[in-house]
């Protein structure tokens, strides 16, 4: 069996698909790729089946050596590519033969760089995936985060778009000083007084340290909630409810500052008031924004949020024409 | 002189805990591997290592300082 040969993980590089979807009802989280799109144009670019399991690593990526050849990808934020030490590109289907070493140094812009390799990362399914589940140690490879040493599984590969087929500058994600986060009000933002809710979304929120693939907590304001006496079963604190199903990209803003948005490895319920909820779609904006940046809410209705998701899927269609082969 | 600059954005720390010594100092003469500081992201902590052996003339960051990728922390000169 083929298999690929960690060097260096990088910090957090994890195998992820497209997520363990359907499994809500027992508390399991989806995990997944968080930058779905980066995600799917990294396999399109070495001829992966939809879904194939790639690696995802934050800030820093991982160093990585090859035993045979395969077509390799490198999507998502934008960060330094080597192969051998020589610089290469992108974005981009890239050859590698036994021996060469694939290093995706720290990110210029955006968070989370992609790693595809032809095949896919052959780690056994979990519950129906591959991706890791960090907080419970399930999925993925050993449930862990790769370290050096590691040899990750690798699928047969199938026929790959030629090397140096590129995807298009207009199809590639663009990481702005301030990410704009489409957002769906509700579940509980009733619990808020009208005043916060507007000060909730004028406010440029800055993301802190405590911003990874459970959730992103920001700082920037503080926000009221409407007094009332607290029902039974949700706690004294204001910021509480009863216990809810969180949605994946839900924000919660325990105690009224420093609102959360959750996301793909989050608990999938708890009994904080959440405020609204960003658009899938966005997610992968949010995915890309690192500790320090800054964000801002904008108020959008479901069918908007649907529509935005027809447009990304178009995109995805764009990227998949743009690459087959001819 | 040359410099050290962070790899990873988040939260710069001079010291191991809030109640031990600094890693270093400034003058400190330090050898390859040896820790300079920490940045903690995704709550963990991790370690900034030299890469070489030098002397950290200046720090340019307190304990608890927001730092990004590709600030400059340390100004370094061979030994």
């Amino acid at each position: 069996m083929s298999f690929l040969i960690v060097r260096s993980g990088g910090l957090s590089t994890t195998v992820q698909d497209t997520g363990r979807d359907g499994r809500y009802a027992i508390g399991m989280p989806p995990s997944g790729a968080v930058d779905q799109y980066s995600f799917a144009v990294a396999n399109l670019l070495v001829g992966n089946p939809d879904g194939a399991a790639v690696l995802e690593a934050t800030y820093l990526g991982p160093e990585l050596e090859f035993t045979d050849s395969r077509t390799v990808a490198v999507t998502g934020a934008d960060s330094g590519v080597t192969i051998n030490g020589e610089p290469a590109p992108p974005w981009q289907a890239l050859r590698v033969s036994a021996g060469d070493v694939l290093a995706v140094q720290q990110v210029r812009a955006g968070a989370r760089p992609y790693v595809a390799v032809g095949g896919g990362i052959d780690v056994p399914p979990y519950l129906g995936s591959r991706s890791t589940y960090m907080l419970t140690g399930i999925g993925g490879f050993q449930g862990r985060a790769l370290i050096s040493g590691d040899q990750l599984p690798l699928g047969e590969p199938g026929p790959a778009p030629a090397a140096g087929t590129e995807v298009p500058e207009e199809l590639r994600p663009d990481f702005p000083a301030a990410t704009e986060l489409r957002f769906v009000v509700g579940l509980c933002a009733y619990r808020l007084t009208g005043r916060a809710l507007e000060s909730f979304l004028s406010t440029e929120w800055k993301v802190t340290k405590d911003a990874d693939r459970v959730g992103y907590r920001l700082r920037g304001g503080s926000l009221e909630f409407v007094e009332r006496e607290q029902p039974f079963g949700a706690g004294s604190d204001q910021a509480n409810v009863v216990d809810l199903g969180y949605p994946v990209g839900s924000v919660q803003v325990p105690g009224g500052d420093e609102p959360i948005v959750l996301l793909n490895d989050a608990v999938t319920g708890g009994g904080y008031a959440t405020i609204g909820t960003v658009i899938s779609v966005d997610r992968d904006r949010l995915a890309q924004t690192r500790t320090g940046g800054r964000v801002h809410f904008v108020p959008v209705d479901v069918e908007a949020a649907m529509a935005a998701r027809q447009e990304r899927r178009a995109r995805l269609e764009k990227a998949r024409a743009a690459v087959a082969p001819a | 002189m040359s410099t050290v600059d962070a790899q990873l954005p988040g939260v710069f720390y001079r010291r191991p805990s809030p109640d031990e010594d600094p890693f270093i100092e400034p003058g400190s003469v330090v050898r390859p591997g040896q820790t300079l500081g920490l940045i903690e992201v995704m709550k963990t902590f991790n370690e900034v290592k030299a890469d070489r052996a030098c002397r950290v003339s200046k720090i340019l960051l307190d304990d608890g300082d927001e730092v990004d990728v590709g600030q400059t922390m340390f100004e370094v000169d061979e030994p």
